[in-house]
């Protein structure tokens, strides 16, 4: 027996919390792409955050955590999500087959490491990712996942364990789907506070967050080869930084490219030449966060020789560069 | 970066799929491109997975020297870590460290080898055995 929400449209998107966001939206009809509600939901940061270890190495987060995008979003356009944590596995499957059988378009949190689809170098115990449900089919979901090209297909079990994986940010069944969304939707109007807000964000006052965070990464890039003793650990290190950026969750230049994405479309809405050129200079500032991971690799790779303090001064230029553009967003008014 | 730029690397860690990059045309307009991969993501990517793989290696290797039990074989092969096991197994690291020493680990309970199992997910014999040399 094949359930399935009608018309249901894949968007692959580059990131899977925006997308799924995004998928929810258009399905209901409204046109709201991608770096929209990346930018609605003042999604752009930077976090180095030395408590939480991935394998050993320190958190390194270039957007907000897990779930505030979904949230922001919602708050900012005024439409209902119902969210649903469950204790018990079985309950938590049988309820997302109901809304399915509804022909609900149900949001899911899961683990990467469980998910079947997902190629095995990608596969790490990652649990704050994002996808779509839209039917089901026998006993195979068919699952709309943002990062992917297509629409994939996951058997129960594994989507099970994905779904109620545990350790840090432990999905805990976690499924969410709206309740009500109205006709229209007031984009422009909430434009400018989410840009001021996001720009309050990266001029936070906390050692290790927003600018402030990428030039302490910076310094701290600088003294590395006195906290780590071999090179080998120092190539390690580097890399984790390069992974986090690049890879997990797309990363850091790849959101600076979605923000000015955001901010073209804004500048578009509101017909805003200051905002055309703030999206031109966060294209360079994601450009050079590109570079900077291009030079740290070359490295590693000893196809340069290793040298920290021009690195150092790279990501201290990626700071330079986004402070430019938030110094004049701060004040944004529309 | 301009849409030209995006690289098309083919790298082996995206397994022939292929990743959004927003990325601006002729005109400077933003739109969705697809990219193969890109050699520095890869390079990153592949030596992060290379490191886990190695540990696993050296764990499977003190597993058959007997200094080692085989759960710190499958534990490194599912790309844990003492912490990241603890967590998801809701034991504190003190007795994870613990288990993962022969002579304690033949001696677990069935519920502890249960936790273990299916946080692994590994049937109570595999989790028992590990690959011959």
């Amino acid at each position: 027996m094949t359930s399935s929400s009608p018309t249901f449209r894949h968007y692959h998107s580059a990131h899977c919390e925006t997308g799924v966001v995004s998928s929810i939206l258009q399905h209901h009809g409204h046109d709201i792409s991608e770096a929209m509600a990346f930018g609605l939901a003042s999604g752009l940061s930077f976090a180095y955050i030395p408590i939480v270890k991935l394998n050993g190495l320190p958190l390194i987060a270039y957007r907000m955590p897990p779930k505030s995008i979904i949230k922001g979003v919602q708050k900012r356009l005024g439409f209902n999500m119902a969210f649903q944590k469950f204790s018990d596995a079985a309950k938590g499957m049988d309820t997302l087959d109901k809304h399915v059988e509804q022909g609900k378009l149900v949001g899911l949190q899961t683990s990467v490491y469980w998910l079947p689809y997902f190629p095995e170098d990608m596969r790490f115990h990652f649990n704050a990712h994002n996808l779509l449900v839209y039917g089901k089919d026998n006993e195979e979901y068919l699952v709309s996942d943002p990062v992917f090209e297509d629409v994939v297909r996951c058997d129960k079990p594994s989507l099970q364990k994905a779904r109620f994986a545990k350790g840090a940010l432990a999905p805990k069944g976690l499924m969410y789907y709206p309740t009500h969304i109205p006709k229209s939707l007031p984009v422009e109007r909430e434009i400018p506070g989410a840009i001021r807000k996001n720009a309050k964000i990266m001029y936070a006052p906390l050692p290790m967050i927003g600018l402030k965070g990428i030039r302490y990464l910076s310094g701290k890039i600088r003294k590395l080869d006195k906290q780590l003793k071999t090179e080998r650990k120092v190539k390690l290190y580097l890399g984790h930084i390069v992974r986090m950026q690049e890879e997990i969750g797309t990363g850091g230049a790849g959101f600076r490219f979605i923000y000015a994405s955001f901010l073209q479309e804004a500048a578009d809405r509101l017909n805003s030449a200051q905002l055309k050129e703030s999206s031109e200079m966060m294209t360079e500032a994601g450009d050079q966060w590109r570079q900077f991971a291009l030079n740290a690799v070359k490295m590693c790779k000893k196809r340069a020789n290793l040298d920290l303090d021009s690195l150092a001064d790279d990501l201290r230029l990626c700071a330079d560069k986004e402070q430019a553009v938030w110094r004049e967003l701060r004040k944004f008014k529309g | 970066m301009n849409k030209n730029d995006v690289p098309q690397d083919n790298s082996r860690t995206y397994s022939g799929h292929r990743k959004v990059i927003y990325a601006t045309d002729e005109k400077g307009s933003y739109e969705r491109v697809e990219s193969s991969g890109w050699e520095a993501e890869e390079f990153a990517t592949v030596m992060a997975v290379e490191q886990l793989e190695e540990q696993a290696q050296d764990a499977l290797a003190r597993v058959h020297q007997g200094l080692s039990a085989p759960l710190e074989y499958h534990m490194y092969n599912k790309r844990l870590d003492i912490p990241q096991l603890a967590q998801v197994t809701g034991l504190f690291q003190w007795q994870v460290k613990r288990h993962l020493k022969p002579t304690v680990f033949t001696k677990l309970s069935h519920s502890k080898l249960q936790r273990y199992a299916d946080a692994l997910g590994l049937s109570i014999t595999a989790l028992q055995s590990v690959p011959v040399p």
